[in-house]
């Protein structure tokens, strides 16, 4: 364990929730497939991403816009704000991006700012080769208020990290929107440091992309401090999608809510989720509570969900978690289509009902409109493709 | 004229990889115009005949026919019968958690039409019949029952009849769970309903309490499968007063 690792640590927990960090790749040896973190992912797809690939392609370049008075800068290695999160690499493949990453950047909100409209960085792949990595900053100053949109497309094979900075009072929805093509990879590392009675809101959408892995963690500087994860999937034929959560109360009064939300449809669509969350001994009266739901629309998809909690102080306000994954309900469906709307109809409804709650928790509206037109493309795609409905439509 | 026709019906449903033979021949025609009530103590396959009429997957129809004007409902998909102008208002309604009831009823209706409904007086049509049925306009922007009261589950099944407007409307308990106040209103609903041309009801009830609000036409009594006897609303009359005991034991013998 590094001194800066060391330094980070309130106190040890022994937990396979809360491995040991190191930024040396050499203290991450290179994945077989049989650890645990990496059991579910298709290492083999992974272009050598977790190996060796090299990382210093130019095919990932990234467009910026956002209201005055942002920030945005470029940033070399070694530049404090890199780490400033409190991230350390529990991977190899983020120690590989921490040192190899060709572009680093800072997206910061001055204290006190509040934002008209959301921020929003669009990367975009043009080829799968070379492998490209990025790391990022986001920083929202003491009693901001922003909403941050970071959107991925096109074709790629990235590795990136983002790191999150919530100060003190400050609110802050950041946005990950993976809608790559069906060719590209994507391993991402967020990781989140909010701030004394700070609300992250962090929502995760996937939609794009042949793998995708998201390790998503998060901690608190202080006392009183709100995490809401968000996220929507929707994995076709052969598409991986796989979220590694963690959410680390390491201060009193913080509350944390996780709510996935994931459809699959095809042949070999397959999802991941890992819900941890850690409750440390010093994190009394705090509130957590984790979900995933799956919605399998068709034969041959895979959905693992796996909701771990651990709890080392009983002065809690409530901790719970649910993982539910399961096929269309025939009473939902009977109930709609005893009102006359055929079957394709009354399964359509059914997904986009699934989704809208969620949908609506966003709440950046921007985005609404265009997230449930994203899922009736999803639908399109199959669900709705059964020769009935291509009748019905032409 | 509206006619549905049920003829020696008799539906199996499968539990433990047996089959079970709930109704065993249950012959009823119900006319436009007219209101069946039937009565029935639990079990003897009241809500199997109601969810059979609308399709329900779990019950397996092995003979017998049933007819809307002379059409197979039979042969038609679940949507295919509610197109054809029957409607089913369930005793346990589903929730639909995400679907708003506005969706939910502008889909329903336009599916039922054919065409969408024209938006002025959709909404208003919404309004008034939320309205009637004592429920807030916000009502609407809620998921379908997910979340309502018992009272509110029923009262949303008797604003979407009026809404839906079928040529026959099966209505299964829908008088269980509610006070006397909501009672009424549901009451109210269906007696609006039935005042118009051409629709034809049956009410499927385990008590006659709402027999005093809807009076029925025609009185079957349920026992085991089978309609052991009919009458008219006297008959429901001498139910209250004699309950089921005696058709019970003559089913039994």
């Amino acid at each position: 364990m590094t001194a800066v690792a060391d330094a980070l640590e309130i106190e040890r927990v022994e937990s396979h929730l809360h491995p040991e960090g190191s930024f040396e790749v050499d203290d991450h040896a290179v994945p077989t497939g049989r650890e645990e973190i990496w059991r579910f992912t298709p290492l083999k797809r992974l272009r050598g991403l977790h190996a060796d690939a090299a990382l210093d392609g130019s095919a990932v370049g990234a467009e910026y816009d956002g209201p005055e008075g942002v920030v945005v800068e470029k940033l070399d290695a070694g530049n404090p704000a890199l780490g400033s999160s409190g991230f350390v690499p529990t991977d190899r493949i983020a120690a590989r991006v921490w040192h190899e990453a060709r572009q680093r950047y800072a997206v910061t909100i001055p204290a006190e700012a509040e934002l008209d409209r959301p921020v929003v960085v669009t990367v975009t792949g043009t080829d799968t080769e070379p492998a490209s990595a990025t790391h990022a900053v986001i920083n929202a100053g003491a009693h901001s208020r922003a909403t941050v949109v970071l959107r991925f497309v096109g074709s790629a094979t990235l590795a990136d990290i983002v790191e999150v900075v919530v100060g003190d009072g400050a609110e802050l929805t950041v946005v990950s929107l993976d809608d790559w093509g069906d060719d590209a990879v994507h391993v991402g590392h967020r990781h989140a440091m909010v701030g004394r009675d700070a609300r992250f809101k962090h929502v995760d959408v996937s939609f794009g992309g042949e793998v995708v892995r998201h390790d998503t963690t998060a901690e608190f500087a202080g006392p009183g401090g709100d995490i809401e994860m968000l996220g929507l999937y929707f994995a076709d034929a052969g598409q991986h999608i796989e979220h590694r959560l963690f959410v680390d109360h390491t201060a009193p009064k913080t509350k944390s809510r996780v709510t996935y939300k994931g459809a699959l449809q095809g042949g070999g669509a397959h999802t991941v989720w890992i819900g941890n969350v850690l409750i440390r001994k010093v994190a009394e009266g705090i509130d957590t509570y984790e979900e995933n739901r799956n919605l399998v629309l068709t034969d041959g998809c895979q959905a693992d969900s796996v909701p771990n909690l651990e709890i080392e102080t009983g002065e809690i306000l409530g901790a719970g978690h649910a993982s539910a994954t399961g096929r269309f309900d025939d009473e939902q469906l009977f109930y709609l289509r005893s009102r006359g709307i055929a079957e394709d109809e009354a399964r359509r409804l059914v997904v986009h009902g699934f989704f809208n709650d969620l949908i609506r928790r966003i709440a950046v509206p921007e985005l609404e409109e265009q997230l449930a037109a994203t899922v009736e493309a999803e639908l399109a795609k199959n669900v709705l493709a059964t020769p009935a409905s291509r009748g019905d439509e032409s | 004229m509206s006619t549905l026709e049920i003829k020696d019906l008799r539906v199996s449903v499968t539990t433990d990889d047996e089959d079970k033979e709930i109704l065993k021949g249950v012959t009823l025609t119900i006319k436009e115009g007219e209101t069946h009530a039937i009565m029935g103590p639990n079990g003897s396959g009241k809500s199997t005949l109601a969810y059979s009429i609308a399709g329900h997957p779990k019950y397996k129809v092995t003979s017998g026919t049933v007819t809307l004007d002379g059409e197979d409902v039979l042969a038609m998909t679940v949507d295919q019968r509610a197109r054809a102008g029957l409607f089913l208002a369930m005793q346990y309604p589903v929730e639909v958690p995400g679907v708003s009831v506005a969706n939910f009823l502008r889909t329903a209706k336009t599916a039922i039409d054919g065409e969408a409904p024209k938006l002025r007086t959709w909404v208003k049509d919404v309004n008034t019949a939320l309205e009637e049925l004592n429920l807030d306009p916000s009502f609407a922007q809620r998921s379908v029952n997910e979340g309502f009261s018992g009272g509110e589950k029923k009262r949303h099944e008797i604003a979407q009849l009026e809404l839906l407007n079928p040529r026959m409307a099966v209505l299964d308990e829908t008088d269980s769970g509610l006070d006397i106040d909501a009672l009424k209103i549901v009451a109210e609903g269906v007696n609006r309903f039935r005042a118009q041309k051409g629709k034809g009801v049956v009410l499927i009830t385990h008590y006659t309490r709402i027999l005093r609000y809807i009076e029925p036409d025609f009185v079957h009594v349920f026992v085991a499968g089978r309609i052991a006897e009919q009458g008219g609303p006297e008959l429901a009359e001498q139910l209250e007063a004699e309950g089921y005991d005696k058709y019970v034991k003559a089913a039994a013998v």
